[in-house]
Order: structure tokens, then sequence, then C-alpha cells
């Protein structure tokens, strides 16, 4: 093993050991209990990751042996150790990296899946890596999902970087449908050139209790992001979103837009930070936080958290929280159609309107059949 | 001698969430096929409550009299049953629907509508060709179709997005609610001209408005004043110059006497 690697294992474990398990006493933990995560003794699990680069000649996917340059000069740059003690202990324990790099110049048409499972026997931790490196001009689609572990009571610890060269494009979608006693922590941190163009989608189906921190830095000047979100939950599920866009250089511009669909006795937390830097003029931000609850006995938080350094900037954010708008389901069935169906089509429609943002066709079609089954709304006529 | 389309005897209707208060007190109007009826009347004299009743909002109680459809008891059926008998209300304040097309909340609602009709559903292409005859016939063409239901229309928009459902499920009797209010005098004539192209004799038409300017398009059979929840005077089109000219001033000693 390489020593650097050996060396960011290290400080990945110094850190841990340093700061230990966050609690609620902890402002960014404040909803989010993970004593039940502390109190267990994981083993090891055995990541399983298939990887279809749909036969694309120009770029490397794979581990570390065949990217190990790419690897050195990114790998942990990004995942602040410092800023989550998950971060730390997934680097303490980190093993193979799912390495995507794209050259510069270089566009890779079709949609790069990455999909994660992990076994082992009994309750075992899993610590999935992924390293996504678009060269200057380049552009790429990339779908990373983390399926169904059947694992029992494990925990999957997921850590993500992303960095995008000058004028790069990435459409990014990332899909969580672990198993309901699976916990599920990730970070994804990614770190844009100038006039680079990041589209982040982030869906949360699975996993009993999940926490997802999304970092985006706009470090270029003329940089673009879309940050959205949705989450599908029901039974005693609990998703939590902390999202940090850190606006760095002047004229960039960020959109972030989470919807959560709570049932049953669902729990959602939304914290969306934005940092806005002296001297980032120009800065354009929006977010939008919404939370449909099905259920009287279903709950959302929602945090925005601005923090504006310069003057010449248009920030706006905005939060909703509530059932099914009688008016529209009145309006639906003035139009002829049945109250269930107006109630399906509404849901439905939450959902889809961060999904019809998905830019890339064949991914948005995949993971409408996706949501319309998690949502049970097959019924609807399809669209 | 045309049909009877509409017969409403003596309705009464109140606020649901406070049955204290009355909003329509007695209210009696007959609407035959082939007919256009104008609704006029000052603000808070329950027009748009009138309308919103028909359709079945719940929003309000029916608390007494009688509306008889077609030959049948309108107040006994669901809001879908009513726009599948053939019932449209274009609302005053349409409501945006995130994530859903314009173009597939038609189908889905004419669907809905055809199937009541023992007719046949309509695939998304068979669907199309119906929908571009529908735009040609009111003249306009297929940008919205693709947009979320009403979301980040403007308010001329909303309204013509309400005209377009209109055309393509065909009531039997459409009640259009305010239609005119915030439109410019263009988007006005365009309106107008979207429904008289729907006129026909085996329908009828409602039109509630405050204003009359609306009437120099949809030139009217009858003319109503609405005042303190019932029928204070019926007219020819006359009547709605009539209230150009004088206002809403003079109706209300009748109304409060009534």
């Amino acid at each position: 093993m390489s020593s650097w690697f050996t060396e960011l294992r290290e400080r990945g474990a110094a850190r841990f050991a340093e700061v230990g398990f966050p609690t609620t006493r902890q402002e960014a933990w404040r909803f989010t209990d993970v004593r039940a995560i502390a109190g267990t003794s994981y083993g090891t699990a055995t990541s399983r990751w298939s990887v279809d680069a749909n036969g694309a000649k120009a770029l490397r996917v794979g581990d570390l042996s065949s990217a190990g340059d790419i690897a050195q000069a990114h790998l942990g740059r990004y995942a602040d150790l410092a800023a989550n003690p998950f971060t730390a202990l997934a680097t303490a324990f980190l093993d193979d990296v799912q390495v995507v790099s794209i050259p510069a110049k270089t566009d890779v048409s079709s949609p790069i899946r990455l999909s994660h499972r992990f076994e082992g026997s009994g309750t075992v931790m899993a610590t999935p890596r992924v390293l996504i490196v678009l060269g200057d001009q380049s552009r790429a689609t990339v779908i990373e999902s983390h399926e169904d572990s059947g694992a029992g009571d494990s925990l999957s610890n997921s850590v993500t970087e992303i960095v995008l060269g000058q004028g790069a494009t990435l459409d990014y979608v990332r899909v969580q449908r672990e198993g309901a006693k699976t916990s599920h922590i990730a970070t994804t941190q990614s770190h844009q050139g100038r006039d680079s163009v990041l589209r982040s989608t982030s869906i949360a189906l699975g996993a009993g209790l999940s926490r997802h921190d999304l970092g985006a830095v706009l470090a270029g000047t003329g940089a673009s992001l879309i940050l959205n979100g949705l989450s599908v939950l029901s039974g005693r599920q609990h998703v939590d979103y902390h999202t940090t866009i850190d606006h760095a250089q002047p004229h960039c511009e960020s959109h972030e837009l989470f919807n959560g669909v709570f049932d049953q006795h669902a729990r959602g937390v939304f914290n969306g930070r934005i940092i806005v830097r002296p001297g980032a003029q120009r800065t354009d931000s929006k977010q939008t936080n919404n939370n449909l609850l099905l259920s009287g006995e279903a709950r959302a938080d929602s945090q925005p958290q601005l923090e504006i350094y310069a003057d010449d900037v248009k920030c706006t954010h905005g939060a909703t929280l509530g059932p099914l708008d009688p008016t529209a389901l009145f309006y639906l069935e003035s139009r002829g159609l049945s109250p269930a169906t107006a109630r399906s089509m509404l849901t439905y429609g939450f959902a889809a309107d961060v999904l019809t943002r998905i830019a890339v066709l064949p991914v948005r079609e995949d993971l409408d059949r996706m949501i319309r089954g998690r949502l049970g709304v097959e019924t609807l006529a399809a669209a | 001698m045309s049909a009877v389309m509409l017969e409403i005897n003596g309705l009464k209707a109140t606020v649901a969430s406070d049955a204290k208060q009355e909003i329509l007190r007695g209210l009696d109007l007959t609407v035959k096929a082939g007919e256009v009826h104008a609704i006029m009347g000052p603000n808070g004299s329950g027009k748009s409550t009138l309308a919103a009743v028909l359709a079945g909002h719940p929003a309000y109680a029916v608390t007494g009299g009688t509306v008889t459809y077609r030959g049948k008891d309108l107040l006994d059926m669901n809001p879908e049953e009513r726009a599948r008998e053939g019932v449209f209300l274009a609302f005053q304040y349409p409501v945006a629907i995130r994530g859903i097309t314009n173009s597939y909340f038609l189908r889905s609602a004419l669907n809905a509508i055809r199937k009541h009709r023992g007719q046949e559903e309509l695939d998304p292409l068979d669907f199309l060709s119906v929908l571009e005859k529908k735009l040609k016939q009111i003249g306009w063409d297929d940008s919205f179709l693709n947009r979320a239901v009403n979301d980040g229309f403007s308010g001329g928009e909303k309204k013509r997005n309400e005209i377009l459902q209109m055309a393509v499920l065909e009531p039997t009797l459409a009640i259009l609610d305010e239609t005119d209010s915030g439109l410019d005098i263009d988007a006005l004539k365009t309106v107008a001209e979207a429904v008289n192209a729907l006129r026909r004799p085996d329908t009828a038409t409602v039109v509630v408005t405050h204003y009359q300017r609306l009437l120099n398009y949809i030139v009217p059979d009858r003319v109503h004043v609405l005042a303190g929840g019932r029928i204070v005077k019926s007219g020819g089109k006359e009547l709605a110059l009539e209230l150009e000219d004088k206002g809403y001033d003079w109706i209300k000693p009748e109304a409060i006497s009534a």
C-alpha cells in the first residue's frame, strides 16, 4: 500500500479517535441521533461495486492500481476530516476507491454507472469511496447508487469527492435505496473550477436512518451549481440532509431544490447553509425546501442558514411544509379525476418536480419508474 | 323550445367551516340549452360562491334548495361526477400543479370523462391529434403543453389554460368564474373568441363577472344581478349596459328589502 494512502488513513483514524461520534448536543446533529450506531460493534463488510462505464475508452474507472496518480492528487483533499466525524471514520477504513477520471476536452455521452452493495456476516460497516475528476472542458454523466444491502443492522458510511476542471460539466445522480434496517451516512463534497457546471440530484428512498452532508465549493468565477434532492420515506425512516454551498468566487450561481415526501411516521430534516464569501459579488443563489406530510404523524424540520459577506448578491430561500393542498385536490377533481387519482397525481407531481429537472433523459425515465413504484402510483396513466 | 339544462331553486349555502356565514340566501336561476347567462353583481354578493357550489367545492355547505342539472340532482354528485356529467368550472384562481405537465393532466382528465361516457381511452398519440385540433380551433400554439400545470404561468396564461381545458373536455355546462379579471383587452378578446367558438345549441354557459366589458365579446341571452345571495334583477343584454352606467349602488336597497 502506498505511503500517502496509509498516511491518509492514519489521519482519518487520529481525527476520529479525537472527536468520536457526534451527539445531539452538537448543533449539526441536533435532529439525528446516532447513539444506536455508536453503540454497535461492526464487522468489516465486503464492498461489491458493479461499474458500467458503457465502453467509453477515454476514461479510467477502477481501483487504485489503475488510477493511482489521480487518486493521490485528489483523494481526501475536499472532504474535510474535521467537518464530520463520519468522514474521518470512513477515511480511517479506506479500502478500494472507485475513481472516475475524464481527461480534458473529452465528452462521455453515455451515463457511467457505479452501483454499490455490501456483504458480510452479521452486523458490518462498509466505507464506499468514490472520486470523480473531470478535466477542463470535459463532460460526463455519473450515476452512483447504493442498493439494498440486505445485511441487517449494518452501516454504510460513504464518501464521494467531485472535482470539476475549468468549463467541465457533470450530471451527477446519487440514489440511496438500502434496506430499512441499514444506517446510511454519506458525505458528498464537490469542488468546481471556473465556468464549470455541476447538476447534482440526490435521492433518498431507503435506510432506516440516513444522513447526507452535501458540500459544494464554487471555487472558480462563473461556476454554476444545481443541487437538488428528493426523499420519499415511510414507516419509521429518518432522513437528514445537510447542505453547504460555498460561494467563494464572484459571478457564480446556485439553485437548490429539496423536496421530501413523508408518510406514516417518517421524519425529514433539511439544513441548507449558503455562504457568500467577501468579494463573491454577483452571486445568484436560490434555495427551496418543500415537505409533503402524508400523515399526521410524519414530521419535517427545515432550516435555512444564510451567511452573506458580500453586498451585491441575490440570495433567496423558502420552505413549505404540510399535507396535500385541498384546493389543488378540488381542482383536479373538478376536471373529472377521482379523489384517489388526484392524491396520487399531486404526490407524484411533488416528486416529479425534482425528477423533471434531471437533464439526462434515460436516467430520468429509470428514476421515474422507481419513484412511481415507491409512491405506489403505478396506476397513474403513463406520461 | 330548448330543454332546461340547469334549474336552481331556493339555493342556500354557507361557508363549510362556519355555518353562521350564509352567502347564498335562496337563489333561483333557470338556464336552457344553447343559452349564455351572465351573473353580475358587486364584490361579496356571492357570485364566486355560486360558481364554486355548482362545481361542488368542499369549502361551502349547501343548507337549502335544489339544483337540477339535465334532470339529475346535481347536489347529490361528487365534484368528479359533476365533471364527468359535463359540468366545467373555469377557476378565477387556477391552481398550479408542480411536476405534472399540462398535456398529461389534460389527457388524464379527458380519459376519466371518456371512460364515464363509455368511450375508449385515448393513448398519448391519439390524444395529441385531438389536442392539436382544439388548439387550432381556438387559435393557440402548443407552447404550454409541456410546462407543469399553471406553474409559473402569468395571470393571462392561467386563464387561457382554463379555456384550453374547457375546449378539450367539451362540457355541457360551462361556468366561467371571473375569467375576465386581470386580463388586458387583447387577452380578453382571445378568451372570448375561444368561448364563442365552443358555443353549441346543446351546451350552455354561465359567465360570472364583475364588469360589463367581457359581455361586449360574449353576448349573453340573459343577465342577472346577484346581491345579498339572491338574484335581485334579471333582464336581457341591455341590463349589463345599465349596470355599467349606473353601477351597483341602486341595486342594494332592493336586495336588502327583498
